[in-house]
C-alpha cells in the first residue's frame, strides 16, 4: 500500500499531463509541459493515430512501441484514452499488449479503467476456460477499489469454476484483491477455505500460496487438507511445492509433539550442533519411553523426501528445511545435515581463486565448522593457499578463520600461533593486521608463555600503520607489561612522541598502557604517563579527553581521589576473560532455514515465525474429518458445518472398511466361489441402463460425505431392490458360466443383505474350510463389530466385506491408502475379486530335474496377504520319490532391482506321495521379469523361475460405467493404446469376449449401457495405476480394442496379449 | 512475491523494467548501484540487499543483471531460482540472451514474462508452454509479421497448461521423428603446484533435444548407473523408476531441455585429462620475471584435447609480458592484469607452450603469491566418469525414432596453483 501511495506521488506530473490531453486535443497543453520534449509528444501524436486506424497492423506496431515504452520506464500514461478502445479487440496479440498497458496505468488512470471492466465481466462467461481466467487475472491485476465488489463477485464465481485453470487463477486473484482492500480478509478466508479443499494440482501450490499471505494464522483451515496437501505434494508444480512445504512445516511444528529425544543416538556426539534444540529435548525427557511418531507428522516426512531429486534449488532447499525443523535427528542426515555427513565432500569446499566473495566467505566458514583433529593438518595446509591469495579481504577472513580453528582444536593451538606469527612479516598491512588482532586473541586465552611473541610484535609498531592492529599491541603489552619489563617502557616512549598524530583507536590504547606502566613501573614511567595524560587533555576528541581524565583521577594519587584509587591496579590489571572467536553467521538460527529473514540475519517483514514443538499434541483428529471431506469437491460450504462428530465417525469408519473390504477380497486364499461369482453377478449380469446408474449412484453417496443419514437409508433401500433386481436379471440372462453361477450367489447376497447383521459372520463360515489365511479375520472381526454392522449395509456389497487380517499395519497402511484415494484421478473404486481364476498352472520344478521333488504354481488372483505391492502365487509341491523329502525352503533370490518376494514357512517333510500348497507373495513392481529363486531341501538346491503373465499383475476392480468413462478421459493421449481386431462375429458375443479376457487378465468387468462396447477395469498390483481395457464391436467382423493406462509399459504387453486371443476362432 | 524486475547492464544502465504489483520506482535501483560500487567486480555483488522497504535479489549473467524488487518473506532461492529460469527462457527465446537482443525483442520479452508471473506467483515457467503462448521470433516469422502484422501470440490456446502432462504439448507432428541426447560432464579441480589434484568433481548433464510426433513414452537406461551419485531430474522423469530399477522413464516435454543433471563425487577418482607444467618467477632484484607454461594431454582415453584456453590473473605490480606462443594466439590487458592464451588443439608430438618475460613495476615489491591459472578444453565423444548409456527405448508411438547420443567433456571450474 505505501509503494502504491508512493506511485501516486511520484507520477503526479503524467497524470495531469494526460488529463489536460485528454480534455484539449489537439494537445495545446503539452506545449507548454513539455515544451523539451517535442518530439516525443509528436511521436505520441501518431501513435494515437495508429491506434484510432482501422487496420489492426498499425494498432498493433503502435501497441508494441507503447510496450517498449513501458519497459524502458518511459511515462504512456497521456495515450490511455486511445488505448483502452482496443481492450475488446479480435486480434489476440493487440488484446494481449492492451492487457500489459492496462495493468500498468489503471491505477492512474481509474475513470478511463473503467471502461474496461465490461470487456472482462462479459469474459468471465466465455465458454472458453483459458478465455475466462485470463478475463480474472486482467480483471483482478486491475488496482481500481472502486471495482473491489466486482472483483469479489467474480472470485466467488471462479472459485467455484470447474475448470482447475480458472480455479487456480481465482487463488492468484484472492492475493491481489486482499493487497489492495485488506477490508474483505473475512469474505476471501471463505473462498480460500473453499479452494484449500480443491483436489487438483493446480490450484493447491497457488492457494497455499493465498493462504499464507491473507491468513497464515488460521491453521485450522490445514487440518482438514492436511493429509490431502502431502500426498498431492510431489506433483504439484515446482514453485507450489516450495510454498506448500514452508507452509506444512509451520504447521507440523504446531500441531506434532517434537521428535528429538535424547536417545536419538546421534544426539549425544552431536548435541553441540543442535544446541537450540537442548530445551525442547529437556522437555520431552519425561515423555521419551512412550513417544509415537504421529502417522501424519511421518505422511509429511516420506512425502517430501522424493522432492530432494528435484532440479528446482528452491524446492531441495524447503525440503532440507523441513527435515532440519521437523524430522526425527536419525533422519536429518539425508540431507546431508549432520556434520558428519558433510565430512567427505570437504573438499569440495576448497576455495577457487575465481569464487565470488560471497562464496569464499560461505565455503571459509563451512570449513571452518567442518575441522576436526582428523583433516585439521591438512585444512591448515590449504589455508596457507588462502593466505596468500591476491584478495586480501579474503586473506584477511581466512586468517580470522585460522583463529577459530585453533581456538576451538587445542591441538593446533601453537601450530596456528606460530603460523600466524609467520604472517606477521608479510608484507600486506591488512594481512599483518589481522594476525595480529587474532593473535592478541589468541594469547589471551593462554597468556604466560609468551614472551617472545610480544617481543616480536612489539617491534612490528615500527612498520604497521593499521590502527586496529597497533592498538592490539599497545594493548597486548600493556597486559603483559610486566612479561616484558625492558620493552613496555620503550614502547611508551616511541608512542609519546608519536602520540598525537595517531588514530582514536590507538589513542585510548596509549591512555591504557600508560597507566598500566604507571601501576607496575611508576619509576621509569612516571614522567611519560604524566606528559601522555598532557597530551590527552587537550585532545580533539571528548572521548579521549574523558578518558584521560578517568585515568588521571584514578591513578594519580591526589587529595581529592578517593577510595577507588587504591584498586587502580586491580581495576587496570584484572584478569580478563578471553574473547570467543565466533562465527559471523552465528545467531541467526532463530529463523526458519532458508528464508529471507535467515540469510540476512534481519527479521523480514510478512516473516511467519515457526513456533516451538507443543508439550502436548493438539487432538489429532482434526485431521480426520477431510478424508471424507475430499471426496465431495463441490459441497455446498454451508454443509460442511452441519456434520456432527457422529457422523463423521460413521463415515470414516466406512472408508476404512472399504479398504479392509477390498483387501480382506484378497485375503480370501484360494478360488473362493462366492468370490468370484458375486463380480460375475455385477459384470456378466447387467447391461441394462438403470443398473449402472444406481451403481454409480452408490459410488456417489459412499464418496460425498455431506449425504444426510437418510440418503443413506434411502440408498440403502434402493440398493437392496437393486440387488434383487439384478440378481433377477442375471438368471435370467444364462449367456454363460460365470453369469449363472453370478446369479445364485446375487440371490444369496441379496437375502444377505436383508439380514446384514448375519451376513458377515454367514461368509465366513462358508469360507473358513476353504481358505487357509482366515484366522487374522476372526481376530479383528471382535475389534469393532459395531462399526462394521453399521457400515454394512452402506457397502457396495459387490465386493464381499471379509476383514483385514493384518490390524499391526494399519496406521501407515491406511494412510497409503488414504494416499491412493486421494490421488487426483481416482475417486472411490474399489478392488473387486476376480471374475475368474484360470486353473492352469505351470510348472516350476519337473519331477526330473528336482529328484522327485515337483513344483506346479498357478496365480490365484487374490490380493496379497503379506503387501498389497506383492502377487500371490501358489506352488504346490508335490513328492514323488519313494523317500521323505525335508525341510523344503526357500533358499538364495535373485530378484531384479526393487522386486521383493515373501517365502513360504520350510516344511519340515513331505511324505512320498505327499503333496502340500503353499503360497508365496512376489513383488514384480509391475513388471514382467523373471523372478529367479532357489527352491531347497535338505540336501538339494533348484534354480527356479516365477514368470508372471502381464495379465497376473492386475486386481480387478468394480467401478460404474460413468466413473469408467470419466477415468478413461483422463487417460488419453500417450495413455492410450489401441489395435483392431478381426474375428468371426461368433467370438463377438459378450460372453466369448468375457471369458477371453478374464482368461488372459485379471479384469474386473465393468456394466454397460451399450450393447456393442465391453469394458474391463484393474489397477497394477504394484502402483495402483488404473488400467482400463475397451473392447468395441464395430462394423463387421471387425473390433476396437482400446487400453487406457499411465503404466503405458505393461499397457502395451497386455494389448499385444489380448489381441490374438481375441481374434482367435 | 516477486513485485518487479530490473534488467541493469554492466555500465548500470536498466534498459527494462517490468512490474507485476503496484509500480516501484526504480530509483529503488539506487541501492543496487551502491552495492555494485561496493563490489569490485560484478560477481562479487551480494545476492541479496536488503534496502529500507525493498528487498534485492540479483543474478548476474550474460553481463546483465536481473534485479527482482520484493517486498516481503520469501526464501530467496525461489526468487533467484525463478531469475535463472528467466534468463534460460530468454536464452532458449533468442539463442543468446544479452543486452542487444532483449531491446531488439522488447515486445516478446515483455509479453513472456508477463505469462510467467501473475501478482509476482510464478504461472508458467516451464519454456515449451510457453512457446505455445507466445512464438519465439523466427526470421521467417518476422518477414511474414511486417508485411502481414500478423502476431507472435500463438492463436490455439495453451491446452498443454491444463493436461496431465503440463510440459508437453499436445499435437506434435513431425516428418522425421528424431531424438538426441548429449552427455555433458564437466570437470571442476584444483590442481596443487605440483600437479597433483587437490580436489577434483564432475558435474554432468544429460541435454536432450527431442523432436518426436505424438506422445512418445521413453526409457533411458544406463550400463552403470551407479556412477550417479546426487541426480536431480527434470519433472517428466518419473522417479519410482530410477528409485526402483535405476532407468529413466518419462514423455519428454518436445524440443530443448535438461533431462537430468548429476554430481560424481571428489571420492570416486576423476581423471585429470590434462597437465600444466609451470615456472613462473619473479625476481625481487630486478624488474623482470620469467614465464613459462606448457600444457599437455593426461589421460584422455586417446582423445584429442581442443578448444584448450589459459587465463590467469596477473599480481597488480606486473606492468607488462613479452611472450611467445608455440601455437595459437595470446593477449595480455595491462589494466585488467589478466592474461589469455587461446591454445586450440593440443598435438601431443608437439606440446603447446608459452614462453616469455614480464616485466613489474620499478622498484615495487615481488608479489607474494603466483598467479592461479584457470583452464578450459573440451573433450569430445568422451564421459570422464565413464557414464554409458545402455539403451534408449520408446512405447506409446509406432514410428521408428532417429536416436543419437553424444559424449562431451569440458572443464568446469579448472585451476592450477602455482
Amino acid at each position: 500500500m505505501t509503494s502504491n501511495s508512493l506511485a501516486y506521488s511520484e507520477q503526479p506530473g503524467g497524470g495531469e499531463a494526460a488529463e489536460l490531453g485528454q480534455e484539449a486535443i489537439p494537445a495545446p497543453a503539452p506545449a507548454g509541459a513539455f515544451g523539451l520534449f517535442g518530439s516525443d509528444v509528436k511521436k505520441n501524436e501518431d501513435l494515437k493515430q495508429m491506434l484510432e486506424s482501422n487496420k489492426d497492423s498499425a494498432k498493433l506496431e503502435a501497441m508494441k512501441r507503447i510496450v517498449g515504452m513501458i519497459a524502458k520506464g518511459k511515462n504512456a500514461s497521456e495515450l490511455f484514452p486511445a488505448v483502452v478502445k482496443n481492450v475488446a479487440s479480435k486480434n489476440i496479440e493487440i488484446k494481449k499488449l492492451v492487457y500489459v498497458y492496462l495493468v500498468r496505468y489503471a491505477e492512474e488512470q481509474q475513470d478511463l479503467a473503467l471502461l474496461s471492466i465490461s470487456t472482462f465481466q462479459r469474459a468471465l462467461k466465455d465458454p472458453n476456460q483459458l478465455i475466462r481466467a485470463s478475463a480474472l487475472r486482467v480483471l483482478s491485476s486491475i488496482r481500481v477499489p472502486i471495482i473491489v465488489p466486482i472483483m469479489m463477485l467474480a472470485i466467488k464465481e471462479a472459485s467455484a469454476d470447474l475448470s482447475p485453470y480458472v480455479r487456480k487463477n481465482a487463488a492468484h486473484a484472492i492475493q491481489k484483491l486482499y493487497s489492495l482492500d485488506p477490508e474483505q480478509k473475512e469474505m476471501l478466508i471463505e473462498v480460500i477455505e473453499k479452494l484449500l479443499k480443491d483436489k487438483s494440482t493446480l490450484v493447491a501450490g497457488s492457494v497455499v500460496m493465498a493462504f499464507e499471505e491473507v491468513c497464515p494464522d488460521r491453521i485450522d483451515l490445514i487440518h482438514k487438507n492436511y493429509r490431502k496437501l502431502c500426498n498431492l505434494l510431489v506433483d504439484v508444480e515446482e514453485w507450489g511445492q516450495v510454498v506448500i512445504i514452508h507452509m506444512l512445516t509451520r504447521y507440523a511444528r504446531t500441531q506434532f509433539v517434537s521428535p528429538w529425544r535424547e536417545d536419538d543416538g546421534l544426539d549425544d556426539n552431536e548435541k553441540n550442533f543442535y544446541e537450540s534444540e537442548d530445551e525442547e529435548t529437556e522437555k520431552s525427557d519425561k515423555r521419551k519411553k512412550q513417544y509415537t511418531m504421529d502417522p501424519d507428522h511421518r505422511l509429511l516426512i516420506r512425502n517430501t523426501k522424493p522432492l530432494l531429486q528435484s532440479r528446482n534449488a528452491a524446492v531441495v532447499m524447503a525440503v532440507a528445511q523441513l527435515y532440519w525443523h521437523i524430522s526425527p535427528k536419525s533422519e536429518a542426515g539425508i540431507i546431508s545435515k549432520s556434520l558428519g555427513m558433510f565430512e567427505p565432500y570437504l573438499k569440495s569446499f576448497y576455495v577457487r581463486s575465481t569464487d565470488p566473495t560471497m562464496i569464499k566467505t560461505l565455503k571459509l566458514e563451512i570449513l571452518t565448522n567442518l575441522a576436526n583433529e582428523a583433516n585439521i593438518s591438512t585444512l591448515l595446509r590449504e589455508f596457507q593457499t588462502y593466505v596468500k591469495s591476491q584478495d586480501k579481504q579474503f586473506a584477511a577472513a581466512t586468517i580470522q578463520t585460522i583463529g577459530r580453528c585453533a581456538t576451538n582444536i587445542s591441538e593446533v593451538t601453537e601450530t596456528c600461533l606460530s603460523g600466524l606469527v609467520c604472517l606477521l612479516s608479510n608484507r600486506d598491512e591488512i594481512v599483518v593486521a589481522e594476525s595480529v588482532v587474532v593473535i592478541k586473541k589468541l594469547l589471551q586465552m593462554q597468556p604466560a608463555q609468551h614472551g617472545e611473541i610480544i617481543k616480536h610484535m612489539a617491534k612490528l609498531l615500527d612498520s604497521i600503520a593499521v590502527p586496529v592492529a597497533r592498538a592490539s599491541i599497545l594493548w597486548l603489552i600493556g597486559e603483559n607489561c610486566e612479561r616484558v619489563p625492558r620493552i613496555a617502557p620503550d614502547v611508551l616512549r616511541k608512542m609519546a612522541k608519536s602520540f598525537t598524530s595517531e588514530d582514536d583507536l590507538v589513542k585510548l590504547q596509549i591512555l591504557n598502557l600508560g597507566a598500566k606502566l604507571y601501576l607496575t613501573n611508576s619509576k621509569q614511567t612516571k614522567l611519560l604517563t604524566q606528559y601522555i595524560l598532557n597530551l590527552g587533555k587537550y585532545d580533539q576528541n571528548y572521548d579521549i579527553r574523558d578518558r584521560t581524565r578517568f585515568i588521571r583521577q584514578l591513578i594519580v594519587p591526589n587529595e581529592k581521589s578517593g577510595a577507588l584509587s587504591k584498586y587502580a591496579k586491580k581495576i587496570f590489571l584484572a584478569q580478563k576473560p578471553a574473547p570467543l572467536l565466533e562465527s559471523p553467521f552465528k545467531e541467526r538460527d532463530h529463523f526458519q532455514l532458508g528464508t529471507l529473514s535467515h540469510t540476512l540475519n534481519i527479521r523480514a517483514s510478512g516473516y511467519l515465525e515457526l513456533s516451538n514443538w507443543p508439550e502436548v499434541a493438539p487432538d489429532p483428529s482434526v485431521r480426520n474429518v477431510e478424508v471424507i471431506g475430499l471426496a465431495k469437491e463441490w459441497a455446498p460450504s454451508g454443509k460442511t458445518k452441519k456434520e456432527n462428530p457422529v457422523k463423521k465417525f460413521y463415515s470414516e469408519s466406512e472408508e476404512e472398511e472399504e479398504e479392509d473390504s477390498s483387501d480382506s477380497n484378497n485375503d480370501s486364499g484360494g478360488p473362493s466361489d462366492s468370490a468370484s461369482c458375486i463380480s460375475g453377478s455385477e459384470s456378466g449380469g447387467d447391461s441394462s441402463e438403470d443398473s449402472s446408474e444406481d451403481s454409480s449412484s452408490e459410488q456417489e453417496s459412499e464418496s460425498e460425505s455431506e449425504s444426510e443419514v437418510e440418503n443413506k437409508r434411502s440408498s440403502k433401500t434402493q440398493r437392496k431392490s437393486d440387488l434383487e433386481d439384478r440378481g433377477k436379471k442375471t438368471s435370467r440372462s444364462k449367456t454363460s458360466d460365470m453369469s449363472s453361477t453370478g446369479s445364485s450367489s446375487a440371490e444369496e447376497n441379496s437375502s444377505d443383505s436383508e439380514s446384514e447383521s448375519e451376513s458377515e459372520s454367514e461368509t465366513e463360515s462358508r469360507k473358513v474350510p476353504k481358505v487357509k489365511e482366515k484366522k487374522p479375520q476372526q481376530d479383528r472381526n471382535p475389534i469393532n463389530p459395531g462399526v462394521s454392522l453399521l457400515d454394512l449395509d452402506d457397502f457396495n456389497l459387490v465386493s464381499t466385506p471379509i476383514a483385514l487380517p493384518t490390524p499391526a499395519l494399519s496406521p501407515s497402511l491406511i494412510a497409503d491408502l488414504e494416499g491412493l484415494n486421494l490421488s487426483s484421478s481416482s475417486s472411490v473404486i474399489n478392488v473387486s475379486t476376480p471374475v475368474f481364476v484360470p486353473t492352469k498352472t505351470h510348472v516350476l520344478l519337473h519331477r526330473m530335474s528336482g529328484k522327485g521333488l515337483a513344483a506346479h504354481y498357478f496365480f490365484p488372483r487374490q490380493p496379497c496377504i503379506f503387501d498389497d505391492k506383492m502377487v500371490s502365487v501358489q506352488i504346490t509341491l508335490n513328492n514323488t520319490s519313494d523317500r521323505k523329502i525335508e525341510n523344503i525352503h526357500i533358499g538364495e533370490k535373485k530378484l531384479p532391482v526393487g522386486m521383493k518376494m515373501h517365502v513360504f514357512n520350510p516344511i519340515d517333510s513331505l511324505e512320498p506321495e505327499g503333496s502340500i500348497t503353499v503360497s508365496v507373495g512376489i513383488d514384480f513392481c509391475d513388471s514382467t521379469q523373471t523372478a529367479s529363486f532357489q527352491l531347497c531341501t535338505k540336501d538339494d538346491c533348484f534354480n527356479v523361475n516365477i514368470q508372471p503373465p502381464v495379465g497376473e499383475l492386475l486386481l480387478p476392480m468394480t467401478m460404474s460405467e460413468k466413473e469408467f468413462k470419466k477415468e478413461q478421459g483422463m487417460l488419453t493421449g500417450m495413455n492410450e493404446a489401441s489395435a483392431t481386431i478381426i474375428a468371426a462375429p461368433q467370438n463377438f458375443t459378450s460372453s466369448m469376449i468375457l471369458q477371453k479376457v478374464v482368461n488372459v487378465a485379471n479384469l474386473g468387468a465393468v456394466p454397460t449401457s451399450q450393447d456393442n462396447i465391453h469394458r474391463f477395469a484393474a489397477k497394477t498390483v504394484h502402483s495402483g495405476s488404473l488400467m482400463l481395457v475397451t473392447v468395441e464391436l464395430k462394423e463387421g467382423s471387425t473390433a476396437q480394442l482400446i487400453i487406457n493406462t499411465e503404466e503405458t509399459l505393461i499397457g502395451s504387453v497386455l494389448l499385444r496379449e489380448l489381441k490374438p486371443v481375441l481374434s482367435q476362432g | 512475491m516477486i513485485h518487479s524486475l530490473f534488467l541493469i547492464n554492466s555500465s548500470g544502465d536498466i534498459f527494462l523494467e517490468k512490474h507485476w504489483k503496484s509500480v516501484v520506482s526504480r530509483s529503488v535501483c539506487d541501492y543496487f548501484f551502491e552495492a555494485q560500487e561496493r563490489a569490485t567486480e560484478a560477481e562479487n555483488v551480494p545476492p541479496v540487499i536488503p534496502t529500507p522497504h525493498h528487498y534485492l535479489l540479483s543474478v548476474y549473467r550474460h553481463k546483465i543483471f536481473f534485479v527482482a524488487v520484493i517486498q516481503t518473506e520469501v526464501p530467496p532461492l525461489f526468487v533467484i531460482e525463478f531469475l535463472h529460469r528467466v534468463v534460460d527462457t530468454f536464452q532458449d527465446y533468442f539463442g543468446v540472451c544479452s543486452e542487444p537482443v532483449i531491446k531488439d525483442n522488447v515486445v516478446v520479452v515483455y509479453e513472456v514474462l508477463e505469462e510467467m508471473l501473475d501478482n509476482g506467483f510464478p504461472l508458467a515457467t516451464e519454456s515449451n508452454i510457453l512457446k505455445e503462448l507466445i512464438k519465439p521470433p523466427t526470421i521467417l516469422r518476422t518477414v511474414v509479421n511486417t508485411i502481414t502484422g500478423s502476431t507472435n501470440v500463438g492463436d490455439q490456446l495453451p491446452t498443454g497448461q491444463l493436461s496431465v502432462v503440463p510440459w508437453r504439448r499436445t499435437g506434435v507432428k513431425y516428418t522425421n521423428n528424431e531424438a538426441y541426447f548429449d552427455v555433458v560432464e564437466e570437470i571442476d579441480a584444483i590442481m596443487d603446484k605440483s600437479g597433483s589434484t587437490v580436489t577434483a568433481e564432475i558435474q554432468g548433464v544429460i541435454d536432450a533435444c527431442v523432436k518426436l510426433t505424438g506422445m512418445p513414452d521413453l526409457t533411458l537406461s544406463f550400463m552403470n548407473p551407479r556412477l550417479l551419485d546426487d541426480v536431480s531430474f527434470h519433472p517428466c522423469v518419473r522417479f519410482k523408476r530410477w528409485e526402483s530399477e535405476r532407468i529413466l522413464s518419462f514423455i519428454p516435454p518436445d524440443g530443448n531441455f535438461r533431462l537430468l543433471s548429476y554430481h560424481v563425487s571428489a571420492q570416486n577418482l576423476v581423471a585429470i585429462p590434462v597437465y600444466v607444467k609451470h615456472s613462473i618467477s619473479f625476481r625481487d632484484s630486478s624488474s623482470l620475471g620469467r614465464f613459462e607454461i606448457t600444457v599437455g594431454p593426461k589421460q584422455t582415453m586417446g582423445k584429442t584435447i581442443e578448444g584448450v584456453t589459459v587465463t590467469s590473473q596477473m599480481p597488480k605490480g606486473v606492468l607488462n609480458m613479452s611472450l611467445t606462443p608455440s601455437q595459437g594466439t595470446h593477449t595480455f590487458d595491462p589494466v585488467t592484469k589478466m592474461l589469455s592464451w587461446d591454445v586450440g588443439k593440443i598435438n601431443p608430438q608437439k606440446l603447446p607452450s608459452l614462453k616469455g618475460t614480464l616485466s613489474l613495476q620499478a622498484g615495487a615489491s615481488k608479489p607474494d603469491e603466483n598467479p592461479t591459472i584457470n583452464l578450459q578444453f573440451k573433450i569430445q565423444q568422451l564421459a570422464i566418469s565413464g557414464l554409458k548409456v545402455n539403451r534408449l527405448d520408446m512405447y506409446g508411438e509406432k514410428y521408428k525414432p532417429f536416436k543419437g547420443i553424444k559424449y562431451m567433456t569440458k572443464a568446469g571450474k579448472f585451476q592450477v596453483r602455482t
